[in-house]
């Protein structure tokens, strides 16, 4: 079975270890927050301006000062700190946060991401996408493993205007884990249930399957 | 001291001119200068380039100019929510530049340390990078950036003193910092204007030496774009 949008997030959250400091992108990373071990310490920075994000206010509770990227009201947990922009992207820029976790709309073999824009449709924006991945080490991509009409989201190149060249060095999707190494996607583990000939068949990149392959690990 | 205080925000925008480049602090619509905001679109000054990281929502913060044609250029990172942006952007009313968040900040940055250009990894092998001059640095690849040249620059701060002094609260400080000094004149909107001396130099964000008028604000609204809460219990 294909894993649903909170079981990916599940899934990626085995990546946070302790001491970390984390970024996550709009949509699924978002949900990872909720997955995090809580016996382990990490802090979640939001790059409008906050190291130490929480989750979201008790209802009256919100305040318009305090926002999330996603412009989402939140909270500040005990420990945290505010600062400008330009500090905030000094945070990302200098590879000071550990991980970075964003959805993507294509990902070719050689760690292209594309994710900001759809030629001919109304473009909003590569916010901070495109300082993340330039600047990242440690770089994990949440998205499913086909798009809607059912096409290959992990391509030999790929087609979309890039947001960033040969920056992301593993995929969590539906389907299965997997690492970007030597200009191939290297398959590491399936979603339960899920046949590497499944995989293979969603995978319009070159797909290299070492052994057998595990199921993912909740 | 040397006292920058204005009366209002109508005193604050003295000067301002149709064509000019204006800065305008804010994410999404937090620490946006709405009484700033609020005056432009009264002395409807016309094509204005407008450098800002965001461009509102249809009908609040920089929304009010679009709705009144006043922006002939937004130079942003992200302008998802606006139905009549969108409109003047496909219909080439409007001309817009996207950059990089961090690029952004660093621009404005550079402009108020007096920094002509840097060199960012932000963008390179992307259309962003196209035409820009690039360079390798310890086996990486960069992009050329330079700092903004801008009239005037609208800030909102939480607090501030008669001498310009400025602090900042929760996320609401974003890019307003960066922008303060980056522009000919920086003005700055307040909830609290304070006597100099009220407020201990320790906690003070932004110094009175970038900050030219600086004024108490009226009527905050402070929308919230997204609001998301949790039950107790």
């Amino acid at each position: 079975m294909a894993l649903d949008k909170n079981q990916i997030a599940q899934r990626i959250a085995k990546e946070v270890k302790n001491g970390y400091y984390v970024n996550l992108g709009i949509g699924i990373p978002t949900l990872v927050a909720n997955f995090v071990r809580n016996d382990i310490e990490v802090e979640f920075q939001s790059e409008n301006g906050i190291l130490g994000m929480g989750p979201f206010p008790y209802e009256g509770e919100e305040d318009p000062d305090l926002i999330n990227a996603g412009k989402q009201t939140i909270t500040a947990l005990p420990g945290a700190s505010f600062f400008d922009s330009a500090m905030s992207f000094s945070m990302i820029r200098g590879q000071h946060v550990d991980l970075t976790i964003l959805g993507a709309m294509e990902v070719a073999q050689n760690g292209d991401i594309a994710n900001w824009k759809i030629p001919g449709k109304m473009v909003k924006g590569m916010g901070g996408a495109m300082d993340l991945v330039a600047s990242a080490e440690n770089i994990i991509v949440a998205m499913m493993h086909t798009n809607k009409a059912g096409e290959s989201k992990l391509l030999h190149q790929c087609t979309l205007p890039l947001t960033g060249v040969q920056c992301v060095k593993k995929i969590v999707t539906d389907l299965a884990v997997l690492e970007i190494k030597d200009y191939q996607f290297y398959l590491l583990e399936r979603a339960p249930g899920v046949t590497v000939e499944e995989i293979k068949a969603a995978t319009e990149g070159d797909l290299v399957v070492e052994g057998s392959i595990p199921e993912m690990q909740f | 001291m040397i006292t920058k205080t204005v009366s209002n925000a109508q005193e604050a925008c003295h000067g301002i001119q149709d064509g000019m480049t204006l800065m305008l602090g804010g994410f999404g619509l937090c620490g946006i200068p709405e009484n700033c905001i609020t005056e432009l679109v009264r002395r409807n000054i016309k094509d204005v380039t407008c450098i800002s990281n965001n461009a509102g929502v249809d009908d609040f913060g920089l929304g009010l100019l679009l709705q009144k044609k006043q922006i002939r250029k937004m130079v942003s990172s992200y302008v998802g929510e606006n139905a009549e942006f969108e409109r003047q952007m496909l219909s080439g009313e409007l001309e817009v530049e996207l950059i990089p968040q961090g690029t952004l900040a660093q621009r404005c940055q550079a402009a108020q340390s007096g920094i002509p250009a840097f060199y960012t990894p932000a963008g390179y092998g992307t259309e962003v990078a196209e035409g820009k001059e690039s360079r390798e640095f310890n086996g990486k690849m960069h992009v050329m950036e330079h700092a903004f040249k801008a009239d005037f620059a609208f800030i909102k701060a939480w607090k501030g003193d008669t001498a310009g002094n400025l602090i900042f609260k929760g996320t609401a400080r974003n890019f307003n910092p960066n922008m303060c000094g980056a522009a000919k004149i920086t003005v700055v909107e307040v909830e609290e204007l304070v006597p100099t001396g009220d407020l201990d130099p320790n906690e003070i964000h932004i110094p009175g030496i970038f900050v030219q008028r600086i004024f108490q604000g009226i009527h905050y609204e402070k929308r919230i774009e997204q609001l998301t809460t949790r039950k107790k219990g």
